[in-house]
């Protein structure tokens, strides 16, 4: 039988190691708390320092030598036609290689390579890709400092987040509608583009969206590629020209885009330009936040509606 | 097909239709062998991509060797590429990258194994999924608005706790950036700790332990190499972080291995170089892709360990 000493003992050691749980629970609250904190710390501090700044004119003028006159247009532009360029680019070649990889590929020493280079080119810092679109992109091809180096650069960069999410869509769906297809006697191709392509779609879709809002807020390798900082001008607007030449002028344009303009200003010394660089930093934040929270929200309709 | 022998034209008509459909077309075969070999080459286009990196780096990197010694390169205590008196060691950028990686994760990994253990072993449900979105979004900012943070919000406030920091320093730029990386090292940490099967926790709990106890001693160690992989993912994204460092530390060559200077790292450097008018084929342009090779060699180092440790010390369940 138990002595009420030893009950009392082992009391005690309970109750140490619950308040050992206990502290760590609050512990792992506050940590969370740090990182969130700090997110809505950096929204605010840059909410109140540049939303002042925020009117129709900021909008629509060109950089200035003058804070006050100063603007964004030229980048908000830039970044769209860039935005562009990659997407035209990256999507089609992501969701393909993710198709192949996926559908098509066989289990040899050629698919275990192009395999273990895509997570490898996933952890390539991304001032290297700025190398890369230097001395291919810029010097080797002859496209200079233009709108299309930087889509390309940018679109070689989100590749693999491409490439991921396509591959994990194409996974979600089960083999039942696979094996479904192909007893009717669809070759592979009619099954990856009658079934497989529209059920993933939804999730190709929020990898999409959350390469663009990365590739919108990179800014390293564009200042790599020796992106030009003070552009007062706009590009010809895509598909405007005469056709056939024409109409690609935009994509050999000089240009700026959002994250330079805001590096531009934030190395000025003057405080005025501090303020336009919070302001700049707030409309790219919110675009970043919009098209992640996008990205969270259609994942979380796809998981709540989807039943296979 | 017995059907057909009392109305022979009718099966002959259908006969003659089936075997026409039936019968292997070449068109459609070509057509899928052209799909398939296009969605190939789509595939093999990113190794494409690693090989141009791998030889626009080296092509510009060979150059420079032919006028720079790799033994200067390695040992030289001074780098001023671009002055008269020039100096090409490395070291002098390598010590700004690694004071400022080791503060970053003196930030991030405390604090990114905190959270990953209490999310997957503390947190109820309902916690997780606000919780994980929110650190998602952390990992979206672009780091250039996360350099600005440093330089205009996090330097003043350090500045006050000690007076004598100088306004670019790798201290606040560190910070920010361990901050930026725990979104990276909790989440692939929580997903290495939630893959350890219940049954080891269902185990420990029936022999007395505390969820405490169970987290530390059965859940950790099972999930080591996830761990130790995040980890190093952490670590690959701090060497080659860029914008902050740039904003933020000012970009003065500065051989230390004190936070509280200014220094240049690898990557702030090429960001310097790029912003000048250099022009293309002279010493200077060269610098920056070896100082690219460098930190290729690095980070590939890097993402081979952790691929080495997830191969060699996964646990199989």
């Amino acid at each position: 039988m138990m002595k009420a000493a030893d009950l009392d003992a082992i009391r005690a050691i309970i109750t140490r190691a619950k308040r050992w749980d206990l502290i760590f629970s609050v512990l792992g609250i506050l940590s969370l708390m740090l990182g969130i904190l700090t997110f809505v710390v950096l929204f605010i501090d840059m909410a109140i320092q540049g939303v002042p700044r925020l009117s129709y004119d900021f909008f629509t003028s060109f950089p200035s030598r003058r804070a006050e006159n100063a603007g964004i247009l030229s980048a908000w532009v830039g970044t769209i036609l860039v935005m562009l360029v990659t997407a035209l680019s990256a999507v089609p070649l992501g969701v393909a290689a993710g198709v192949y990889l996926e559908e098509y590929a066989p289990k040899n020493w050629m698919t275990d390579i192009i395999e273990i280079n895509i997570s490898n080119l996933a952890g390539i810092p991304s001032i290297v890709y700025g190398l890369l679109a230097l001395g291919l992109f810029v010097y080797y091809f002859g496209f200079g400092q233009s709108i299309l180096t930087a889509g390309l650069t940018l679109a070689l960069l989100i590749l693999p987040v491409i490439i991921v999410a396509t591959r994990e869509a194409i996974r979600a769906i089960p083999q039942s509608i696979h094996e479904g297809s192909y007893a009717c006697g669809a070759t592979t191709w009619q099954t990856v583009s009658d079934h497989i392509l529209p059920y993933s779609s939804a999730g190709i879709l929020t990898g999409v969206i959350i390469g663009m809002a990365r590739a919108i807020g990179e800014t390293a390798p564009i200042i790599t590629i020796g992106a030009l900082t003070f552009i007062a001008f706009l590009p010809t607007p895509p598909f405007a020209g005469d056709p056939p030449a024409g109409m690609f002028d935009w994509i050999f344009a000089p240009f700026t885009v959002m994250p330079i303009q805001m590096f531009n200003w934030t190395s000025r010394p003057e405080a005025a330009f501090t303020l336009n660089a919070a302001a700049a930093g707030f409309v790219l934040v919110f675009m970043t936040l919009a098209m992640n929270g996008l990205a969270i929200y259609l994942r979380y309709q796809l998981r709540k509606n989807i039943k296979w | 097909m017995s059907a057909s022998a009392s109305a022979p034209p009718l099966s002959a008509s259908i006969g003659a239709g089936i075997s026409d459909r039936l019968s292997k077309k070449a068109s459609r075969h070509v057509k899928e062998r052209i799909i398939e070999a296009m969605l190939f080459a789509a595939a093999a286009f990113s190794v494409f991509v690693t090989v141009a990196i791998v030889y626009v780096l080296v092509k510009e990197s060979w150059v420079f060797f032919q006028t720079v010694p790799l033994s200067d390169f390695l040992f030289d205590t001074q780098w001023t590429p671009l002055f008269d008196d020039a100096h090409y060691g490395i070291m002098v950028l390598l010590s700004g990258t690694l004071t400022s990686s080791a503060v970053a994760l003196v930030v991030a990994i405390p604090l990114g194994t905190i959270i990953a253990l209490y999310l997957s072993e503390f947190a109820g449900f309902k916690v997780r999924e606000i919780a994980k979105p929110f650190l998602e979004l952390l990992g979206g900012v672009p780091t250039i608005v996360y350099g600005y943070f440093a330089l205009t919000f996090l330097t003043p406030i350090l500045q006050k706790i000690y007076p004598d920091l100088p306004g670019f320093n790798l201290l606040s730029a560190g910070l920010v950036m361990g901050i930026m990386i725990i979104p990276y090292v909790a989440s692939l940490s929580e997903d290495a700790m939630r893959a350890v099967p219940m049954a080891l926790r269902e185990g420990s709990y029936a022999m007395g332990a505390t969820r405490l106890q169970t987290a530390l001693w059965v859940v950790t160690p099972a999930a080591t190499s996830g761990i130790a992989s995040a980890y190093i993912l952490g670590i690959s994204r701090a060497v080659g972080e860029t914008m902050i460092l740039a904003v933020a530390a000012g970009m003065q060559p500065n051989l230390t291995f004190n936070p509280a200077e200014p220094g240049a790292t690898i990557t702030s450097y090429i960001v310097q170089v790029a912003l000048g008018d250099l022009p293309h084929g002279s010493i200077g342009y060269q610098t920056i892709f070896a100082a690219g090779l460098t930190l290729l060699l690095m980070t590939l180092a890097f993402n081979l360990l952790g691929y080495w440790l997830r191969k060699r010390y996964r646990e199989v369940y």
